[in-house]
């Protein structure tokens, strides 16, 4: 199972702060993405505009995650 | 460490100076820490809650953040404007949950030997903050409809009341 922390309009939209996916790794994040989706059909409206954290630091898609990183759906920033 | 005591800034008494809070921000207490014997300017911009977005108006904000990688980022942008910049003191302090209009989502304090280099840098950082930092707002407009802001998105993140 991967775990994916949500935030802001992804946690409203997705109705959770945390996605589960019935998946083990490695998994690409752009599948990842495709997954989200899958999942939480809501998150169309955000996700393509999101970065993904892994680690809290932003990766690109091509990177491969596991069930032990740890996943979050950045949606454009709005802080300061 | 006394408040009179005219040592170096350490990089102990760094971490203190990334701040995120659920308290209003001490503009006071930020412009008294972040001076110095060495420095000749301070600049400190604070973020100030706009009334009037594209027409509409708000009653309030609330903000949210990915803690770990907010605190994490902060501190790399600081790091990043100290190998920039000749910075002696940088205060970064960001409010989260609840707030109302007239209270400052942001405070950012530079103090340099020379104005331009405490204005460039404290600019930068501002900016930066704003592109990179885990930190969301929400507006909570005056017709009682709330909304994530989120530039760029495609799709307005409006919930209606």
């Amino acid at each position: 199972m991967i775990q994916v922390k949500l935030f802001a309009a992804a946690k409203q939209f997705a109705g959770t702060e945390t996605a589960t996916l019935n998946l083990e790794g490695p998994v690409a994040l752009h599948e990842l993405r495709r997954m989200l989706i899958k999942e939480h059909p809501a998150l169309d409206a955000i996700l393509p505009s999101a970065r993904i954290a892994v680690n809290t630091e932003y990766v690109a898609d091509e990177t491969l995650v596991n069930e032990s990183d740890e996943i979050a759906v950045i949606p454009p920033v709005s802080g300061g | 460490m006394p408040k009179n005591c005219h040592t170096k800034n350490t990089n102990n008494a760094r971490s203190q100076m990334i701040h995120l809070t659920n308290t209003p921000i001490d503009t006071n207490q930020i412009l008294t820490d972040v001076q110095a014997d060495e420095a000749g300017a301070v600049v400190l911009f604070l973020g100030t809650t706009r009334v009037v977005t594209d027409g509409k108006v708000t009653k309030s904000l609330d903000y949210e953040c990915y803690p770990e990688m907010a605190e994490k980022k902060l501190t790399q942008l600081e790091d990043t404007a100290r190998s920039r910049w000749p910075i002696i003191h940088a205060i970064i302090h960001h409010r989260l949950g609840h707030l109302e209009i007239g209270e400052a989502s942001v405070a950012v304090a530079v103090s340099c030997a020379h104005r331009r280099d405490a204005f460039e840098a404290g600019q930068w950082l501002i900016d930066t903050i704003k592109e990179e930092v885990p930190i969301w707002k929400k507006e909570n407009w005056a017709d009682g409809s709330t909304e994530w802001v989120h530039p760029g998105a495609e799709t307005p993140c409006e919930k209606p009341e």
